[in-house]
């Protein structure tokens, strides 16, 4: 059961096409891995579904509840009203790449602020229930903390907890370890992997391909605006269709590798023949 | 040459101008925020008429000089049968002029709070009006406390362009001195001394606000 459709998504900024025609579709508890090159519109794609941006066409329907309309004679698609879309909002959490944590509010109110001023929940239930939840992601000693206080890994769980305190349905993550230092990769990581473990729908647009085998169910693979290959990450990255998918994962691996954790029992990356990808057992 | 004795006999007469333009410029400041901080978020608002005002109200504020207001408003209030003392025009006058400002001040500094800020504010469903007020706000205060002193201290000093309205303010006072006892020189450097202790004031206030009452992120 789909709890999210894309149908024909484009997008343009001025005259450059971002977005052309991009459909999927996300079942409830799926794990949706998105790679591609920058400039791909992965981004942008993600943008959309939650409205960020504005897609010119096509439709998103969360749950049931489409995104704005795109059914008129003209097939533009117009966003809600802004009152409707800040309602529909709510349903998504979105992780951002540059965490944009408040800056003005400390670790517990980033967290609180959501239930309290938007859901209406009481202060002091949110509050308790904000303390619970950064408890629960390891940040217990740092709830009274400001994001300048905080380390990139512990702000990007912040921001983690803060979009799951709205109780989403469904989770985006836009590259949310591409600015953290290498040694602080793992602990967003390792917060993804127990909340996709919890059954949560998510979306993540990440170069990770160790994280994306593990945990990923499905990986689409996006170049120039399009899906140019989907399947499962094993398949799509052991032994990729098109050769744009194999030529981004080879220049990934070669830029990236120090990144990779290769086990002990399998040859480092790399070699002539293509990409060998360090094989990490399937969520079990 | 230099006449001390003269000084030590004004400087009650001066004192007294000196509160008259304390309380002009503390009453000018509060119109002035309210004005400014209005137009500012006006200009963010994101409504057109609303930013349309407010560029109008700016460009006339920039575009003038403040002895001409102040002229305007002295002048121009009786014509449309509002007869104010020079005291309420000065007030007036200056905080109008200091709102226009003050508004860009203000929405300079909401513009400058990243983007991601306010897309973080709406990625869990809050409205423009709460990221507003919880998101950007707080964080625009804190950045605009310097240039806002600076807009302050300027409104202090420029109050003694009343003096042309002949308000009672510190500049006018020591006019009035001068006028009796022709010892333009210390009297204006009695004036000067004035000023710079109360604009030492403000400016060490607007520190010491900058530093102790919001905290640094």
């Amino acid at each position: 059961m789909a709890i999210l459709r894309v149908e024909k998504l484009s997008k343009a900024f001025g005259t450059t096409l971002v977005l052309k025609d991009v459909s999927l579709s996300v079942d409830k508890g799926e794990i949706l891995i998105i790679v591609g090159p920058s400039g791909s519109g992965k981004t942008t794609l993600l943008r959309c579904i939650q409205c960020l941006e504005f897609p010119d066409r096509g439709a998103i329907v969360l749950d049931g509840v489409s995104f704005g309309t795109g059914d008129g004679p003209d097939l533009r698609w117009r966003p809600d009203p802004p009152r409707v879309l800040d309602v529909k909002r709510r349903r998504v959490g979105f992780v951002f790449q540059r965490f944009n944590l408040f800056a003005n509010l400390s670790a517990l109110h980033n967290v609180t602020i959501g239930p309290h001023r938007v859901l209406g929940v009481p202060a002091a239930e949110a509050r308790a229930r904000a303390a619970s939840l950064l408890e629960r992601l390891g940040l217990g000693e740092h709830v009274g903390k400001l994001p300048s206080q905080l380390s990139g890994g512990q702000q990007q769980r912040v921001a983690i907890a803060r979009a799951l305190s709205m109780d989403p349905v469904l989770m985006l993550f836009d590259e949310p370890t591409s600015a953290l230092d290498p040694e602080l990769v793992d602990e967003v990581l390792q917060t993804m992997r127990e909340l996709a473990r919890s059954g949560m729908t998510m979306i993540v647009v990440t170069h990770e391909l160790d994280f994306a085998r593990e945990v990923g169910d499905r990986v689409i693979f996006m170049d120039g605006g399009r899906i140019v290959e989907a399947g499962r990450p094993a398949e799509v990255f052991s032994q990729p269709r098109e050769e744009r998918t194999r030529a981004f994962l080879r220049r990934l691996l070669r830029t990236g590798a120090p990144q990779l954790t290769p086990r002990d029992d399998q040859p480092p990356p790399g070699g002539e023949t293509g990409p060998v990808i360090p094989g990490v057992d399937r969520r079990d | 040459m230099f006449d001390l004795e003269l000084i030590i006999d004004s400087v009650p007469f001066l004192l007294r101008g000196a509160v008259y333009t304390v309380q002009v410029s503390v009453l000018a400041i509060v119109f002035g925020l309210v004005l400014g901080w209005l137009f500012g978020l006006a200009a963010v608002s994101g409504v057109a008429a609303l930013r349309a005002v407010t560029g109008c109200y700016v460009q006339f504020i920039r575009g003038t000089p403040l002895l001409v207001q102040i002229f305007l408003i002295y002048f121009g209030l009786p014509v449309l049968g509002l007869n104010l003392p020079a005291y309420w025009c000065g007030v007036i006058a200056l905080g109008l002029n200091s709102g226009g400002f003050q508004a860009e001040i203000v929405r300079a500094g909401i513009e400058s709070i990243d983007r991601g800020q306010t897309e973080a504010a709406r990625s869990i469903g809050m409205s423009r009006f709460q990221t507003l007020v919880f998101i950007l706000v707080p964080q625009t205060i804190r950045r605009v406390i310097p240039p806002l002193t600076n807009e302050l201290i300027t409104l202090v000093k420029s109050s003694s362009l009343l003096s042309a309205i002949a308000a009672l303010e510190l500049t006018h006072a020591g006019q009035l001195i001068i006028a009796r006892t022709f010892a333009p020189f210390e009297i204006y450097a009695a004036v000067a001394l004035i000023y710079l202790v109360m604009v030492n004031v403000l400016s060490r206030a607007s520190a010491l606000l900058e530093k102790r009452v919001f905290v640094n992120y």
